[in-house]
């Protein structure tokens, strides 16, 4: 959810003034009590003009009117250096005391500005007088207005919360209905979802109709506790809330940077909403992934027989609605459940690490299944009927490229789709992506994988443009890549001997394998390109990767560089090939393990 | 290894041991994926195939009970394995998609759960549509709409059908672990937003895929030739077999009837093996079929595609429409549509 930002009528904001002001109460000075205060206290005008203000505003008898000045006073000083804890909590009063008239109110509202925190017993104590005093709704409305442009920096919200309900019967009076609902989103827990409330809300929808803030709760309430709603909703907006008044945010933070106090981490206030339904062309089958939502319906069968077992501190899982960031990730981690979906993790980032930590197998054949089908149905070569768009389906494409790099690991379902669509593939559709999803095929026996992709892939290769030649050698250096990394880390997790020594050897038999497949395609493909400089770099990229790999992941890959693409290399007249082909032999001079090998080179 | 040498080419964060443990074949995606490996691109099919035959469990069916699901059309989806699906909580499935379905009817107005609706959803099993023991048992979804009078004699009326069943689904069952329901087959009867509003509710909560199952020209003379073998009592309709020629500005469609009398004569002739069926077999009834065609009307049926067939058993037309007329030999076609399905999912 994002809130626009528009400007009130509210005075902009002053220019930087270098001057610091120590962060005392105007009011201990007048306490006669307080006598360590004097000799703190930094001299200047503007703090005695602000005392002076404050004085005589407290003192004004009733119904009179402040001097404007003091008025004035108040408001730059304010604007410019905030105001401390204990002044906010007395201008507070002040200001809804019933004594000033609905201007003065407001102008003396709109001075409210931290310099650190709001302290929640003033705010209660406002809150009371609202509830207890009766208000115009300008007055009311400008509260709110305040409340919920600096909510973050209320320092605790602990009785806040406690006031729901009386926030809650704020909601009936029409004017205060957008605000009232902006700052009950912003304070609802789950404890607070309660179906009474619920019912209120829809009675006031339905004599309202369906307005924009009304929705946002509605949806929060829902995300909280899915089965005491069933609503349906349009679309998810942008915007729920009419325009915070950002200037009272702005203001304070340049208050903090004047006062040269480190900015408080505000939270983060967008809440995604779960999606209500796609509009989609043909449910059953569109590549397109879903937010994460929790399953509701599982959760209720376990509730008979664990929870009655597992300890009642331990609390109610985490909505995975609201998991966004890493931290949010790290503290919830006991009590994070699975989506109801399991394709949804592929856009986000903390469940796909959360997916790491897993080992159940459930999980991934969840995954392994629904991915299967989507490849299946979106992709626009394999099938004759198929859905998606070439471009609906890259991007699908990517999503999966990205989940995968993000892991480190290639997904198996995206695995047997390459081994079952390349043989269909025209070289073209979809190629940046499709080629990267050749670059993730797991390390294994590369006799077993041969048949399934070479041959294919050859045929495709020889008759492509030279620009997609470079493209699949790319991709296959990027390929053993991920094999020479994917094997050193499985050395150093595993280092028991004898399985180390298997599966160094079939890693290297296939690493070999794969190494004289590329030569002698390399070998062809230079004569077909007439040794074209441009592929030859290409070519000896991989040679490179394949020299390195004894020092970089101490696998003794035996470098031997087929004759086709040495001869052409050797004696071409072009000195960067020249130069690159020298750099690969010293490399594989240095790396090999071998003494006599590396005489022989 | 001496970690110091190793450059910037660290991965960022330990392999699991998840997705793929590689050399250990415990999995089941290892058994997945080698069979990946030994098929051909095109896939295997069996070049045999069983007669349908009636299964012992069938005989526990009472034909009054699944008399509602003949002589309706069918789309035909395949499903992919429901997650946590069971079959002792179906009162709870049917309130929650009740619900469900009574919000979307209202789109972008909030409704309470048990307000009063038109309409009410029932979830029930069948029991007997199944192949062997370790099937799942089938389970039925409708929706039936209130009668507005509160008259006890006026029927409900069911506007929507859908049921989910498994027979003989052997070769999926075995990969699957034991969380999962594999029902890989799903027939729906009824308007189409009503199918897309459940199979919306079903994703969402079993975390399953819906595809529709389309059945190819190859497989539907599979079927020609199954249902021509059954044995009938007496014969309804005509065979029928239509043939589609893609030109401008419509298809051309070709339809062509044959007594069904003779079309089991032909296909006796044909048989050779007891109890089995061969592909060579049914080329050759397809071949005869087109000859004589091509004999009288000098027109090439084998250059055109073969979209719908029809026999006294069954229907069945290319997009996944099935119509079944024969209770007797159900099982058998539902069989045959479960291995496509599972085809189609694996």
């Amino acid at each position: 959810m994002v809130m626009s930002s528009l400007e009130d009528g509210l005075s902009p904001v002053i220019p930087n003034i270098t001057q610091t002001r120590k962060n005392k109460s105007v009011f201990a000075l007048l306490n006669p009590n307080d006598e360590e205060g004097d000799s703190e206290y930094a001299e200047g005008n503007e703090t005695d003009a602000l005392h002076q203000a404050f004085e005589h505003i407290r003192n004004v008898p009733k119904r009179g009117r402040i001097k404007k000045k003091h008025l004035e006073t108040l408001k730059d000083i304010a604007w410019k250096f905030g105001l401390s804890p204990e002044d906010i909590d007395t201008l507070l009063d002040v200001a809804l005391s019933s004594a000033f008239g609905d201007a003065t109110k407001t102008r003396l509202l709109k001075c409210l500005i931290p310099t650190t925190v709001i302290p929640e017993s003033s705010v209660v104590k406002a809150v009371s007088r609202l509830c207890a005093n009766n208000y115009s709704s300008n007055t009311k409305v400008i509260f709110f207005r305040w409340l919920i442009a600096l909510f973050d920096f209320i320092d605790h919200k602990e009785e806040l919360n406690s006031l729901y309900g009386f926030f809650f019967s704020f909601l009936q009076e029409e004017s205060l209905a957008p605000y009232i609902s902006n700052l009950l989103y912003l304070l609802t827990k789950k404890e607070n979802v309660k179906l009474f409330r619920v019912r209120k809300l829809l009675e006031l929808q339905s004599k309202v109709g369906m307005q924009p803030y009304f929705q946002a709760l509605l949806s929060l309430y829902k995300s909280f506790c899915p089965d005491l709603i069933t609503i349906s909703l349009p679309p998810k907006r942008k915007h729920y809330f009419k325009s915070m008044d950002s200037t009272w945010r702005a203001a304070f933070i340049l208050v903090r940077q004047r006062n040269q106090l480190s900015p408080l981490t505000s939270v983060d206030l967008t809440i995604g909403i779960a999606d209500s339904h796609l509009q989609t062309k043909k449910w059953h089958s569109v590549c397109a992934v879903p937010a994460p939502t929790s399953s509701h319906v599982c959760k209720e069968e376990d509730l008979g027989s664990l929870e009655a077992v597992l300890d009642v501190s331990n609390q109610r899982p985490f909505p995975l609605e609201q998991l966004h960031t890493f931290p949010q990730l790290l503290k919830n981690l006991q009590n994070l459940e699975l989506p109801a979906q399991m394709c949804s993790v592929l856009t986000s980032r903390p469940l796909l690490h959360y997916l790491n930590c897993i080992q159940d197998e459930t999980v991934r054949l969840r995954l392994y299944y629904w991915m299967n089908q989507e490849l299946k149905e979106g992709c626009t070569w394999y099938r004759v009927s198929n859905y998606a768009s070439e471009e609906e389906f890259s991007k699908f494409l990517d999503i999966i490229i990205n989940a995968q790099c993000f892991l480190q690991e290639g997904f198996p379902s995206s695995e047997v789709f390459l081994y079952r669509s390349l043989p269909f593939w025209d070289g073209v559709s979809c190629q940046a992506e499709y080629l990267q999803l050749l670059s993730w095929i797991p390390l294994g026996n590369f006799s077993d994988i041969k048949p399934l992709f070479c041959d294919s892939l050859a045929q495709l290769f020889f008759t492509s443009t030279i620009y997609q030649k470079c493209s699949i050698l790319h991709s296959l250096k990027q390929l053993l890549q991920n094999w020479l990394l994917g094997h050193s880390v499985e050395v150093s997790l595993k280092p028991s001997l004898s399985t180390t020594l298997d599966t160094t050897m079939i890693a290297l038999n296939s690493m070999s394998e794969l190494i004289n497949y590329v030569g002698w395609l390399s070998s062809f493909a230079l004569r077909l390109e007439d040794h074209s400089s441009f592929l030859l770099h290409f070519i000896l990229d991989f040679f490179e990767m394949v020299s390195d790999a004894y020092l970089n992941y101490s696998l003794p890959l035996l470098m031997i560089f087929p004759p086709g693409v040495f001869y052409p290399a050797l004696l071409t007249s072009d000195t960067i090939t020249l130069n690159h082909l020298c750099y690969i032999m010293y490399r594989s001079h240095f790396s090999s393990p071998n003494k006599e090998e590396r005489e022989w080179l | 290894m001496d970690s110091s040498n190793v450059p910037a080419f660290t991965p960022k964060h330990a392999v699991p041991t998840g997705f793929r443990d590689y050399f250990s074949s415990a999995s089941p995606f290892q058994r997945q994926l080698a069979s990946v490996r030994k098929q051909t691109p095109f896939g295997q099919t069996p070049s045999r195939r069983k007669i349908p035959q009636c299964s012992p469990l069938q005989e526990n069916i009472d034909p009054q009970k699944i008399a509602f699901l003949l002589h309706k059309q069918w789309t035909l989806y395949t499903l992919t394995p429901l997650y946590k699906f069971s079959y002792t909580n179906l009162k709870r499935y049917s309130t929650l998609l009740n619900s469900f379905l009574a919000a979307e009817k209202q789109k972008g107005l909030a409704m309470e759960t048990g307000e009063n609706c038109n309409f009410k959803v029932i979830f029930s099993t069948l029991s007997g549509m199944k192949g062997t023991h370790r099937d799942p048992v089938a389970f039925l979804v409708q929706i039936v709409s209130k009668s507005q009078l509160s008259s006890k004699n006026a029927e409900d009326k069911v506007v929507w059908t859908g049921w989910f069943c498994c027979v003989y689904g052997d070769s999926l069952l075995e990969n699957v672990p034991d969380d999962f329901t594999c029902l890989p087959l799903f027939l729906a009867n009824g308007a189409e937003s009503n199918t897309a509003l459940i199979g919306t509710w079903f994703q969402k909560t079993f975390d399953c895929r819906f595809t529709r199952l389309t059945i190819s020209a190859f497989n539907l003379s599979w079927m020609a030739a199954m249902w021509t073998s059954c044995n009938l009592e007496c014969y309804g309709a005509a065979m029928e077999l239509l043939w589609s020629v893609p030109c401008s500005p419509q298809n051309l469609d070709i339809s062509y009837a044959i007594n069904p009398e003779d079309a089991k004569a032909l296909w006796d002739s044909v048989h050779q093996t007891p109890e089995e069926i061969t592909q060579e077999e049914v080329d050759l009834f397809i071949d005869c079929l087109c000859s004589h065609f091509h004999r009288h009307f000098k027109i090439n049926l084998s250059a055109t595609r073969l979209v719908y067939v029809s026999t006294s058993v069954a229907s069945a037309h290319t997009d996944g429409k099935l119509k079944i007329f024969c209770s007797n030999y159900l099982i058998g076609v539902l069989a045959f549509l479960t291995e496509l399905a599972i085809f189609q999912i694996e």
